[in-house]
């Protein structure tokens, strides 16, 4: 009925482009919408216990590595700038800063990922996996400086909510990498343009919420109670 | 008078979603919202079926006052199967994936809900969550109850909790992307002119499910995998020995749990409201209040999980505030209620077999929701909690309300889903022998729980007998009537009476296109210019100020033609 509904993109359900293009919006939201209820659950426990346990928190807390996980959190800042640049580029129908910068949020994605690695490393050498994660190999706090008051128990339950929570925000920027490949894979063959571009729009949207989860993630793993220290 | 004005191609050479396409591939690959609900209403049959036989064994054992049939640990997995194949493979999809996948494009007068291929995925996640249900059954049964309480859950039971938790994780994601597809396909799709005071009542009920479902969902979800993770590695989250909190773990499950108990009775809300309004032949009464009831019970359904916790070391302030806030939500329960019942006042009513279902329904609400109140009471709670007072109360909701509301809803729009009519006689018949069986099952547990008959054990004091028997007996009789339904609605997918496109003289959207619709649904968008359940005729329309000059295509069905 409309010039546009003749494009390849338009799906028969929707009326044009515009309706197909709020309906994915939308859709995206409200998906990121059971995301902050997903990552809730998570959040609650961690209040909880840290209200209950606030010298061991802190001093788990401590143990983690500072410089790794701000560089992390630069990375990812970093990479949610270089998305809303791919986005622009899509809207404005500039191929070549599309596929520069879907690239560069991808390689900023893996290094994040990378390190993230890194740093599970360290726990697994200092014996700090939770439980029995890892078969033969107990959870052991004795690598923990334990501040006045902070029971070793108490320390296991912070690196149990550290990796359900860091480890739940890395499965999804796995998902969110994979996701962007497509993107990226179509972008190079020229389909986002001004007319259409709503895929790496809400690709987009996804991965600023994937940031944003770390944004919360990083001052409440890492940050909190390094005064405690001195 | 005039025949309906429909949306209807000619019934010449007409292809409907059902003869569209053969061969099971066209079924299996289908993005059609259709042929989506008619495989979603196939696996949850299956489900209630199994569901139903596991309801079968607990009254078959609960005859005899001994543990005869069968063993404690035997029948604590019969129990816990029963609950959580009714609770997450029937219940929680029943009317939204089957009906409301259905008919919310339909009655939104949209050609398929927004995300057509999502909806087909959310099927398969639902059949595998229940193959992996399944597969946990038949390797050996959970016994936790189908609230997994930790640490009995985590740590003790010897049951296969991970499988079965598995199960409903993964499910718990097809009712989280049909609730995202409602909310989107509502806020997007609907025809010109199909304003939201126009939407039909189902479409709010369905709204306010949607919402409960994205909200709730995901909490559910990370639960039970922090659940399988702490029994799989004993990290200890709920465990107290590590410092963890049992609490914490009700805490999250009841969060989900209570507004899951408004996604399977806000849907039948929707349906009753259809049923009542359309079967007295009038427009409902207090059209925005019954649709902001809705809303209400939405967001009030999510302040209200603590009144699970009133015996769980809860403080005596949060029992307080939690009781408020329960006796709360039976505010916008009442007002659908009286506005109903209201409807019902002066309107032409006829006692066709959705209707029978709809009238069972506010009665059996009704007792659910007040006996819902004495519950909500701190003091009558501690009196009563664990008690077969609580099962009957929930089953009351559940069955008494969603499973009503679901057999009304799926007889009324029969002819629509299979373009044939459903005998009359046989539905109205066993309309009443679900009531009476239902009434004479759960009725005396009330009585037996009041008297302090504990729930989920196998045998019990020789005096709480009488209400067993009772109870054991009206079970047989609602298993019948359950089975007269499968039976003649099966049999009507052939040999029933064709279906005209408008069987019951209606002005829904969903009513001015063929019977089975064509799969686009409308051959032409509809342009809506009508009220929902205008029925009035243009002369009182004209006195009311809301007669308007128009085509054919805008008049409001007046009457049967």
């Amino acid at each position: 009925m409309e010039h546009k509904a003749s494009h390849p993109a338009l799906q028969h359900h929707f009326e044009n482009l515009e309706q197909q293009r709020e309906a994915g919006t939308l859709g995206m939201w409200v998906f990121l919408v059971t995301e902050i209820m997903f990552f809730g659950g998570m959040f609650l426990a961690y209040t909880l216990y840290r209200t209950k346990y606030p010298q061991a928190f802190a001093s788990a807390s401590n143990h983690l590595s500072l410089p790794l996980g701000t560089i992390n959190t630069g990375v990812l800042i970093l990479s949610s700038f270089t998305m809303a640049l791919a986005v622009y580029s899509a809207q404005t129908g500039k191929r070549r800063g599309q596929i520069v910068c879907l690239a560069l949020t991808l390689l900023l994605g893996l290094t994040f990922l990378g390190i993230k690695a890194i740093e599970y490393h360290d726990k697994y050498v200092d014996h700090l996996i939770p439980g029995r994660l890892i078969p033969g190999r107990p959870f052991d706090a004795s690598g923990v400086h334990l501040l006045p008051g902070a029971a070793k128990q108490n320390v296991e339950m912070f690196y149990w909510i550290y990796f359900a929570m860091t480890g739940m925000h890395a499965v999804h920027m796995i998902i969110g990498v994979g996701l962007l490949s497509v993107i990226l894979y179509f972008a190079a063959r020229g389909r986002y343009g001004p007319e259409y571009h709503n895929p790496v729009e809400i690709s987009g949207l996804y991965w600023h919420f994937v940031d944003i989860i770390w944004i919360f993630l990083f001052p409440l793993l890492y940050l909190l109670g390094r005064h405690l220290e001195h | 008078m005039k025949a309906p004005e429909t949306f209807e191609i000619p019934a010449a050479a007409r292809v409907n979603y059902i003869n569209a396409q053969y061969g099971l591939k066209s079924w299996l690959l289908t993005k059609d919202h259709k042929r989506i609900a008619l495989l979603y209403l196939g696996s949850i049959t299956f489900f209630f079926f199994i569901g139903g036989l596991y309801a079968m064994m607990i009254r078959l054992e609960l005859l005899t006052p001994q543990g005869d049939f069968l063993s404690s640990t035997t029948y604590n997995k019969v129990f816990t199967q029963h609950g959580i194949i009714m609770v997450f493979f029937f219940l929680i999809p029943s009317i939204p994936a089957t009906l409301g996948n259905f008919l919310v494009p339909m009655m939104i007068g949209a050609k398929d809900l927004a995300f057509p291929r999502i909806n087909l995925l959310s099927w398969y996640i639902y059949l595998l969550g229940g193959v992996i249900t399944i597969y946990a059954l038949l390797a050996g049964g959970v016994d936790t109850g189908w609230t997994f309480y930790a640490p009995y859950s985590t740590t003790f039971s010897n049951s296969y909790v991970i499988a079965a938790g598995l199960g409903i994780f993964i499910s718990g994601f097809s009712s989280i992307l049909t609730g995202l597809n409602f909310i989107v396909t509502i806020h997007t799709m609907r025809a010109p002119g199909m304003t939201w005071f126009r939407l039909p009542l189902f479409i709010w009920a369905h709204y306010a499910t949607s919402l409960v479902m994205i909200l709730g969902t995901p909490v559910i979800a990370i639960t039970i995998l922090l659940l399988a993770f702490e029994r799989l590695a004993h990290v200890g989250i709920f465990d107290p020995a590590v410092g963890g909190d049992p609490v914490l773990f009700q805490h999250l499950f009841w969060f989900y749990s209570h507004p899951a108990v408004y996604i399977m009775v806000l849907p039948s809300m929707g349906v009753v409201s259809e049923l009542i309004a359309n079967f007295s032949r009038k427009n409902i009464f207090g059209y925005k209040f019954v649709a902001f009831s809705s809303l209400a019970i939405a967001v009030f359904g999510f302040l209200v999980w603590g009144h699970h916790l009133f015996v769980a070391s809860q403080s005596v302030y949060a029992g307080m505030i939690f009781s408020f806030l329960s006796f709360a939500v039976a505010i916008p329960s009442a007002i659908k209620v009286f506005n109903w019942t209201a409807t019902l006042y002066k309107g032409s009513i006829s006692f066709d077999t959705p209707m029978l279902y709809a009238l069972g329904f506010i009665g059996l609400f009704t007792i659910g929701g007040m006996t819902g109140l004495f519950l909500a009471s701190l003091a009558i709670d501690v009196h009563v909690s664990d008690t077969y007072f609580v099962v009957a109360h929930f089953h009351y909701i559940m069955v008494g309300g969603a499973l009503l509301g679901y057999l009304g809803g799926l007889h009324y729009w029969w002819p629509k889903i299979s373009g044939r009519m459903y005998p009359e006689g046989w539905g109205r018949f066993s309309a009443l022998v679900v009531f009476v069986g239902f009434n004479l099952t759960f009725l005396p547990q009330f009585v037996a729980g009041y008297l302090g008959m504990p729930r989920r054990y196998h045998a019990y004091p020789p005096e709480f007998q009488v209400f067993n028997v009772l109870s054991s007996a009206g079970a047989s009789i609602l298993g019948v009537g359950l089975l007269i339904p499968l039976i003649y609605l099966v049999w009507s997918m052939r040999y029933g009476k064709r279906a005209e496109a408008n069987p019951w003289h209606l002005p829904g959207l969903e009513w001015r296109t063929a019977s089975p619709p064509p799969t686009e649904n409308f051959l032409i968008t509809p342009v809506v210019t009508w009220e929902a359940y205008e029925f009035a005729p243009p002369e009182e329309m004209q006195v009311i100020g809301k007669f308007r000059e128009g085509t054919d295509l805008d008049a409001p069905i007046i009457g049967k033609s």
